[in-house]
């Protein structure tokens, strides 16, 4: 399955990933319409952590062993067999955040208005989602993971 | 002799924890047989969410847990709205209230809980419910639609207690709530954030009596609930009375038989009972409890699952280990959301609390030895998970548990060989360490 991985060494904290995905997840795609112009700012399912020198950029990893998953009360998390991605179903979810409880990464996050979780949608089957494509830095990349097999995948932006 | 079925894997319980066994069996095995029995006649629903029906928000195919065919796409054998009457523990058979007979290899007690109903006089009146099951749900509505003016009594102050309170008062019905100790919520909450609910159910128009208990409930000469009594004598008027006060394990297969009990039934690492092939989890089961280091109840939903899904993979030979438990709650009564895990104040002088407060945030941990022994976070949630794994895998924090309670607590705030743990799930690329995401 896809993942995308995180080269902190290079990340410096400038928040672009948040933005693009803030962007993605937005109902128009024009920056400053979305940040503006259209009511509530659109989410951000990243996060950037910095301090001091360090920085890097969080997202759900669809997990190998999803606590996300087996605690949600309603059977809303789940993992999609195809893809092997984590989704929230936005029409079961109740949004008691027994999610966020367990979550290692405070990956998953509440949508205060419309009371459901979000999180890391990988930008809805986009071949690279939009915080991998707009690193300007190539701190984030996409690599296809198979449980022992690493692979650059194919559109992903080369970090070497 | 009668020829009685033999099923590889028995499943007794249809929810959460019975649910959790019978994905993960799937996942190692994909023909072992697998029947699952419930005395309740619908598929898998989702428990917590009866609040919701009670409430108008949801019908009743909105509860399911999983998608409808779950047991046809997984080949499992259903036996819904029967009840297993007895255990046969030399025979390894289960006697089903129809009279069939059930033979299995692996056995799994995923029981549940039944309401605490103490011996009070009146408590066999018309209009005196539980709130544990959906059919309890469904019989309120149905008495309420009848008696839309009646006046409620819920006695017990506790989870089910509250949660049946927002959906009564949702439907317009008055309510009064009964808690025998001296504030709501008390098992899972501190006094602060416990003063929070009780101050946002008395803003939304419920009366809260603590400090009392009810005595009788009183009837008229139809058998019909008209009022309560308390212990101090108090009497109020109400039409229907929600006995809340709590769950205990559902242990009735289970007396009698050589399996251990102490609270729950008692069982190992991998969630097998003191009886080889017999297997219980959830709300009946007493399992591992990280934060006590002891074998406690924590009747929780996620732990159900968890507990379900580690007996499961063991029953199917894949030997795993249950991760521990510890009692976790996120909760958003009347809109207040809070999050607790672990012990809710400090036991004793040995252990230390942590708070942070401002504005609607209020954050509280409990330290033993620098270890996290409980938390509670109301106004700001957010990422609180990051605490939760530390308490589960006992991270000493004492160098940066200040950072915890702060409002900008991220994963950089952990150490960096923990936070690199936290990120890296997958071995280095082409030689260059990279943490996954
Ligand atoms: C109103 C309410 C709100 C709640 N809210 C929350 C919440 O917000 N968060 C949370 O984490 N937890 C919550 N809980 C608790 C949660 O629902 C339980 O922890 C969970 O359901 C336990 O799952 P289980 O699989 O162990 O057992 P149960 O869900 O109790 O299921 C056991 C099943 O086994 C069946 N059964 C038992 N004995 C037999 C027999 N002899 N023959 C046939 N069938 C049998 C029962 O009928 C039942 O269907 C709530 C509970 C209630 C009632
Ligand atoms: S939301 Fe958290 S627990 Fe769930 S899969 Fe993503 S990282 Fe793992
Ligand atoms: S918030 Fe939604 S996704 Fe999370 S546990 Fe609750 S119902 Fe499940």
């Amino acid at each position: 399955m896809r993942k995308i991985y995180i080269k902190e060494e290079v990340c410096i904290g400038c928040g672009l990933c948040e933005v693009y995905c803030q962007l993605q997840h937005a109902s128009v795609h024009d920056l400053i319409k979305a940040f503006k112009k259209r009511g509530p700012r659109p989410l951000a399912r990243a996060r950037i952590e910095a301090k001091g020198n360090v920085s890097f950029s969080v997202r759900c990893r669809n997990c190998d062993e999803p606590q996300c998953v087996y605690a949600c009360l309603t059977g809303a998390i789940t993992r999609d067999i195809e893809t092997g991605m984590i989704a929230v179903d936005e029409e079961k979810c109740i949004g008691c955040c027994t999610c966020m409880l367990v979550c290692p990464l405070g990956a998953i996050k509440q949508d205060k208005e419309h009371k459901k979780m979000i999180k890391c949608d990988f930008c809805q089957g986009e071949e690279t989602p939009a915080c991998v494509t707009n690193c300007p830095n190539e701190a984030l990349y996409c690599v296809e993971y198979n449980g022992t097999n690493i692979e650059l995948a194919a559109k992903a932006p080369s970090p070497f | 002799m009668e020829y009685i079925e033999r099923i590889k894997y028995l499943i007794i319980g249809n929810s959460a924890g019975g649910i959790g066994a019978i994905e993960a069996i799937r996942e190692v095995d994909n023909n072992g047989t697998i029947s699952i029995i419930s005395d309740e006649p619908y598929p898998a629903y989702s428990r917590p969410l009866i609040s919701d029906f009670l409430a108008g928000k949801q019908t009743i195919d909105k509860l399911n847990y999983r998608a409808a065919d779950i047991y046809k796409q997984n080949d499992i054998k259903t036996i819904f709205g029967n009840r297993v009457t007895n255990l046969n523990l030399d025979n390894n058979t289960v006697l089903l209230e129809s009279g069939h007979e059930l033979g299995w290899d692996k056995l799994l007690l995923a029981t549940g809980g039944t309401p605490i109903v103490p011996p009070m006089e009146g408590r066999e009146a018309g209009g005196v419910f539980t709130f544990t099951t959906l059919a309890d749900a469904i019989d309120i509505d149905d008495y309420l639609r009848q008696k839309p003016d009646a006046n409620a009594v819920v006695i017990g102050g506790g989870l089910i207690g509250v949660s049946v309170t927002e959906s009564l008062l949702k439907r317009n019905v008055k309510v009064t709530i009964i808690e025998m100790k001296e504030r709501i919520l008390n098992v899972i909450l501190d006094e602060k954030t416990s003063y929070m609910e009780h101050k946002a159910i008395k803003d939304s128009g419920a009366e809260i009596i603590t400090g009392h208990t009810v005595s009788k409930i009183n009837s008229n000469t139809h058998g019909e609930v008209y009022g309560v009594t308390l212990d101090n004598g108090d009497v109020i008027p109400c039409g229907i009375v929600i006995i809340a006060i709590g769950v205990k394990p559902r242990l009735e297969l289970i007396n009698g038989t050589n399996i251990k009990v102490n609270r729950g039934i008692v069982v190992d690492k991998h969630m097998q009972t003191s009886v080889t092939g017999i297997y219980a989890c959830g709300d009946v089961a007493e399992a591992f409890d990280f934060i006590y280091g002891e074998n406690r109840l924590t009747p929780v939903w996620p732990n159900a699952y968890l507990g379900g899904r580690t007996a499961g993979l063991n029953m199917a030979g894949k030997a795993t280990d249950y991760p521990g438990g510890t009692n976790i709650n996120s909760m958003k009564y009347f809109g207040i959301y809070i999050v607790s895990a672990g012990m809710i104040s400090a036991p004793d002088k040995s252990y230390q609390e942590l708070i942070a407060e401002h504005n609607d945030v209020y954050k509280k941990l409990i330290l033993k030895d620098g270890l996290v022994t409980g938390m509670i976070f109301s106004g700001e949630v957010d990422r609180a998970g990051i605490i939760y794994n530390l308490m589960k895998d006992r991270v000493n924090v004492e160098s940066f548990k200040q950072s915890l309670i702060s409002d900008d607590m991220g994963l950089l705030s952990l150490p960096e060989t923990v936070w690199r743990n936290r990120l890296a799930t997958v071995p280095p690329v082409n030689g260059v360490d990279c943490a996954v995401s």
